[in-house]
């Protein structure tokens, strides 16, 4: 073949709008850096190349990831499903081999260290993994979502490496595998339990807020009025079970309340944590309370209170960009340092401080149209197996976007997860890289049936 | 695959959409609806640098400047940065040790944070400077600033120039729209006080970027919103600070007050209080603690008697009452009366210190022997003035003389602080005699400048303004011009260019009278030891009882009586007559100026003078008292172990001493420095340490 014709042949397929917007995130993301790492007295032109600065580590870690996207846009489609179980096992052992070969980075115990100061994060790989083996577990020929097996196996797929990465004290990477819910949700997942899961997300967030007693009351009057509504059919039609229903899930959710949510807050959680998540609904953490902070000031260390720096500072930073914004390199809360971790988990505010709103606007719009152009290319496979790995990419991409700029604006607890292509970091970058572009990959070859 | 799912895709899309927008509604309610981040981000970041400009020079009448500015160093250290430092060779500078060295880097981390700098030596020498500057290159970390303090070159007129201090809550609030900020230094008393608006100049502000541990980061916005700080004006005053250097040394180991003025102009030539202290105690680094012992003396050092200071003004009155009763018309000249030691019309007798007859012949020679008879009888007469109905009526006419006069009244001079003495008013009087039935017969000792009378030396000096000038005066002030004068400080110093003629009423011969008297006081009278060769001055003497002791020793003068020059008030408290302590004070410093040279006699007079210990006894007790109390701790101080620090290791070395020469003594480790300590509080010891000079 000659070198046109193969250009012609790869290129073809390739979405390239995605292509696009995963550069332009990218750039911006290295501009953020820049804007986040810029010291005046120590920079000249050649610090976009030397290495020792954190934006030209990531315009090397760009570079890699454009060879890498290279070479999957390069591969055979056809390899991913069949590789898909053997990756996916492949991915459990390298999370397992953390807990031997293991390095201790800010606090938590999931890295693998590579030699010449580069490390891995398996958890962060492993969604690739994890979605591709879901991809092939759900596009198997004789699958039938419907049945309560396969709906158990899918999430055991789901959220195997999830509780690994627990254990690994890398709870925010944990959540991430959440996501793979939207996922089985279109693919036939009850939406009783999404719902579920939201009603015990907002009876958390309610204890949080809520005086005890009166939340107590308030779930018994909601069960009363339930009994009251339903009470043809319990009373005249004799349905006892419904009259059981509704009493065990009040029993449960009076006992979420008063006892369930105490107990992981006060004994389960550290100080800190518990703080964050007080601290995003807006309520502050009595540390007193907390088992752990006992334990350490009995052993007669002193406990600081922690207190919500990180968000106060970022909001400042992105409350103070305003309509339009700072300007380039004038954001004063970036220049002085003031949000811990802004080339990572807080990059968001970088930008928001230089570019104000209409910045943010613009940035989100980028997100926003990727996310419905996955879902776009979802739409389009003739495969199970594309569509659903293509939901996951979507999903994964939604999760991380949604927790780290609600993380920024104070609306969700601070949990250290990336924001997609834009955060510092080779690891990540790299493991959004190989996600996008193996959906790309497969979504070149969409006329094709891939199991 | 199960079709039904198909429309699960939109749900999902909706569900990205509503993050989307709850993401978007939360940006736009922090960027766009709320303010207070903008304005906290500023707080963080911005950093609001005041430069402070040179404050304004104070020259005296010869263009010496008597208070000036000057640059201190201050080393500063940055510990985050103090690393692989030459510390042997900086110790050696500053004549420190390791141990020192480490304790100082401690401190000043656990003061301001490894990452500010702090005060490493405050004030440091002028040879350490020298050669921190040499070797500042091997001292990374480390800083020399700039640090302006006021300097006073002749150490001198503390209580007139005054001091700087720390703005408070107050003052903050008084001067909201000035530009003062917490931590600035304001003029808190004297010249520094009144002038304060001429001698600041004007703030500059530099806004600076600062990082989350309060590094600069360089300047805000390129220094767009920068301005200039424009440094203070001078002031030029009348004072003349050799008369003042003079007048302080006369006063050494007396508490009383000299108040110099020339009459012409109403500028103070010198204006002496004391105990007094050295200016400079209450500038630089140990500003805070000597200005605690300065409050707590009980000789009151901070007090600017001259114009605090209410003495009742005794026989220094006697010339107003004469010309009051001149000017009413009530007595001519030549009128006498016979005194024979004492005054008995009004039963009590009051003491005359002349017997012979005849030294009250006339109002001239009554004068020259002060005579207490003679005036009290005038007093007398110029309360019961048939030309007013009663008494009272009298007794307020003669009242408002003495308000013309200035006793009684404000006078203010351009420092501030004044207290106005007390001529007493009819109620008191009402209220104490239960009603109007008092007579002159009553308060006659107000004739003899006792009773309730009360007056501040800056009243008396300014009366003899009064008297010299024949009936006019200036009020009494510092300032004769301000550099670059504004319209504002014209209005402010035009007052004390405005003649008062409020007793121009006077006759020339009633002055003339009174001048004759008051310079035969200096001939024939009572200080004839106040006399100069070839001038011929007008003085009154002054012996003022007072409850609190020993009698007051007065002095009233001005000279030469044909073109009067000077105008001066000495009082020396609880010293005695008038004519032995005060009389020579004021006589030594009108010789300096109206001659600019001492003679020799004059000379002799100012060391027997400045050696003269007058401190009433009761205060000499209380400063025995603080130093035993002092020896005291010290005393706790060495059994603790914690003997204080030198930075001189020289002080610190044991003695060395022959047991063959000094049997008595024994080897207890005494060091030199303790020791020399002990020395100077040892109770028996009668060198009492003076107030003003440490």
């Amino acid at each position: 073949m000659s070198t046109g014709y193969t250009n012609k042949s790869v290129s073809k397929g390739v979405d390239w709008i995605t292509v696009w917007l995963y550069v332009a995130l990218v750039c911006i993301g290295v501009i953020c850096i820049f804007m986040a790492e810029y010291n005046p007295a120590t920079f000249n032109a050649t610090s976009f190349f030397k290495g020792n600065t954190n934006y030209s580590k990531q315009i090397l870690f760009f570079g890699i990831c454009i060879v890498v996207a290279t070479f999957i846009v390069l591969s055979d489609s056809k390899l991913y499903p069949a590789f898909a179980n053997l990756l996916y096992v492949f991915g459990i052992i390298l999370m397992l081999s953390v807990f031997v070969l293991g390095k201790d980075i800010n606090g938590s115990k999931s890295w693998i260290p590579l030699g010449g100061g580069f490390n891995l994060q398996p958890a962060e790989m492993c969604k690739i993994f994890v979605a591709l083996a879901l991809a092939k577990f759900l596009s198997q020929l004789n699958m039938d979502f419907r049945k309560l097996q396969s709906q158990a196996i899918a999430c055991a797929i789901a959220l195997a490496p999830a509780a690994l990465s627990v254990l690994q004290h890398e709870t925010g990477l944990a959540l991430v595998y959440l996501s793979f819910f939207i996922v089985m949700y279109r693919e036939g997942l009850p939406g009783i339990i999404l719902i579920i899961g939201f009603s015990f997300g907002a009876l958390v967030v309610a204890t949080l807020l809520v005086e005890k007693n009166l939340l107590a009351i308030i779930l018994t009057v909601i069960a009363a009025l339930l009994v009251f509504i339903f009470r043809r059919q319990i009373f005249v039609r004799k349905r006892w079970n419904v009259l059981i229903l509704i009493i065990s899930v009040w029993v449960f959710c009076v006992g979420i309340q008063r006892f369930a949510v105490p107990y992981i807050f006060n004994d389960v959680f550290a100080c800190y944590q518990s703080q964050r998540i007080y601290s995003a609904v807006g309520m502050d953490y009595d540390c007193s309370q907390n088992k752990h902070a006992l334990e350490k000031e009995e052993s007669g260390k002193s406990v600081t209170k922690p207190d919500d720096y990180n968000v106060r500072q970022s909001k400042i930073a992105i409350g103070s960009g305003g309509f339009l914004g700072k300007g380039f390199l004038k954001g004063t809360q970036t220049r002085g340092r003031y949000v811990p971790e802004q080339s990572t988990d807080f990059i968001f505010t970088s930008l928001s401080e230089a570019f104000g709103f209409v910045g943010c606007f613009i940035f989100l719009g980028l997100y926003f149209l990727l996310l419905y152009r996955i879902i776009h290319i979802a739409e389009r496979q003739r495969s199970a197996f594309s569509r659903v790995y293509a939901y996951c990419v979507a999903s994964i991409l939604f999760f991380h976007i949604t927790v780290n700029v609600c993380m920024t604006i104070g609306l969700f607890p601070v949990i250290g997860i990336p924001l997609p292509m834009v955060s510092y970091g080779g690891s990540s970058l790299l493991t959004f890289t190989i996600l996008i572009f193996i959906m790309i990959r497969l979504d070149a070859d969409r006329q094709m049936v891939l199991r | 695959m199960p079709i039904y799912n198909q429309s699960r895709n939109r749900i999902i899309q909706v569900i990205f959409a509503l993050v989307f927008l709850l993401i978007i509604f939360q940006l736009l309610n922090l960027q766009i609806f709320s303010s207070e981040y903008k304005l906290q981000a500023e707080n963080n970041a911005i950093y609001r640098k005041v430069i402070y400009p040179d404050r304004g020079i104070i020259y005296d009448r010869h263009g010496k400047a008597i208070l000036e500015n000057t640059i201190m160093y201050d080393l500063m250290v940055t510990p985050s940065e103090a690393r692989g430092i030459d510390t042997a060779t900086l110790c050696n500078i500053l004549g420190i040790d390791t141990a020192e060295y480490k304790k100082r880097i401690i401190s000043a981390i656990i003061k301001n944070s490894r990452y500010k700098p702090s005060v490493f030596e405050p004030l440091i020498s002028d040879e350490a400077y020298a050669r921190l500057n040499e070797d500042m290159y091997k001292f990374p970390g480390f800083s020399i600033t700039e640090r302006p303090v006021r300097a006073y070159p002749f150490h001198a007129a503390a209580n007139v120039l005054g001091y700087l201090g720390e703005v408070d809550k107050n003052f903050l609030k008084n001067h909201a729209s000035e530009g003062y900020d917490q931590g600035d230094y304001a003029g808190m008393t004297g010249l520094e006080r009144s002038y304060e608006k001429v001698l600041m100049g004007q703030r500059g502000v530099k806004r600076y970027i600062r990082d989350n541990k309060n590094r600069i980061q360089g300047p805000y916005n390129n220094g767009l919103y920068d301005t200039a700080a424009i440094a203070g004006r001078n002031l030029y005053t009348s004072l003349d600070i050799d008369l003042q250097v003079l007048a302080e040394k006369l006063l050494q180991n007396k508490i009383g007050s000299v108040v110099a003025i020339n009459p012409k102009t109403g500028g103070i030539l010198a204006m002496a209080t004391a105990p007094s202290y050295d200016p400079t105690m209450l500038t630089g680094s140990q500003r805070r603690k000597n200005f605690g012992r300065l409050v707590l003396d009980t000789a009151r050092p901070l007090l600017n008697r001259a114009l605090k200071g209410q003495y009742p003004p005794g026989s220094t009155y006697k010339p107003l009452s004469a010309l009051i009763a001149l000017d009413e018309g009530i007595i001519t000249p030549s009128y006498g009366y016979p005194c024979a030691g004492a005054y008995y019309a009004c039963g009590r007798p009051v003491k005359c210190t002349e017997h012979w007859i005849g030294h009250s012949k006339d109002l001239r020679t009554a004068i020259a022997w002060s005579c207490n008879s003679y005036f009290c009888n005038i007093f007398r007469m110029i309360v019961d003035n048939p030309k007013y109905k009663n008494p009272r009526l009298g007794y307020l006419a003669w009242k408002q003389y003495m308000n013309a006069f200035g006793y009684g009244t404000d006078l203010h001079p351009d420092i501030p602080g004044e207290y106005d003495g007390n001529i007493p008013d009819t109620s008191g009087y009402n209220r104490d005699f239960g009603g109007p039935r008092w007579n002159s017969c009553n308060i006659v000792t107000l004739g003899i400048g006792q009773d309730r009378m009360l007056a501040t030396p800056l009243q008396m000096a300014n009366a003899m303004c009064i008297i010299a000038n024949k009936g006019y005066y200036y009020t009494p002030h510092f300032v004769d011009s301000i550099e670059n004068e504004t319209i504002a400080d014209t209005q402010f110093v035009g007052r004390y260019r405005f003649k008062h003629v409020a007793l121009g009423h006077i006759s020339d011969s009633a002055f003339k009278i009174v001048q004759l008297g008051m310079n035969d006081v200096s001939v024939i009278g009572t200080a004839r030891g106040a006399q100069i060769d070839g001038i011929d001055i007008c003085a009154k003497t002054g012996t003022a009882q007072n409850p609190h002791g020993k009698d007051h020793s007065l002095f009233v003068a001005f000279a030469p009586m044909q073109d009067p020059k000077i105008a001066i008030c000495v009082v020396v408290e609880n010293a005695g007559f008038g004519a032995t302590w005060a009389a020579p004070i004021a006589s030594i410093i009108m010789e300096k100026y109206l001659k600019d040279s001492l003679s020799a006699k004059s000379q002799a007079n100012v060391d027997r003078i400045s050696k003269a210990d007058l401190i009433p006894a009761v205060i000499k007790h209380w400063y025995f008292k603080q130093d035993s109390i002092k020896q005291a701790k010290q005393a706790q101080i060495i059994n603790a172990d914690a003997a204080p620090v030198f930075q001189n290791n020289l002080e610190t070395k044991p003695i060395q001493f022959d047991p063959e020469a000094e049997p008595n003594r024994k080897d207890n480790n005494d060091t030199n420095a303790i020791k020399t300590k002990q020395d100077m509080q040892l109770p028996d010891n009668k060198n009492i340490r003076k107030p003003n000079k440490q």
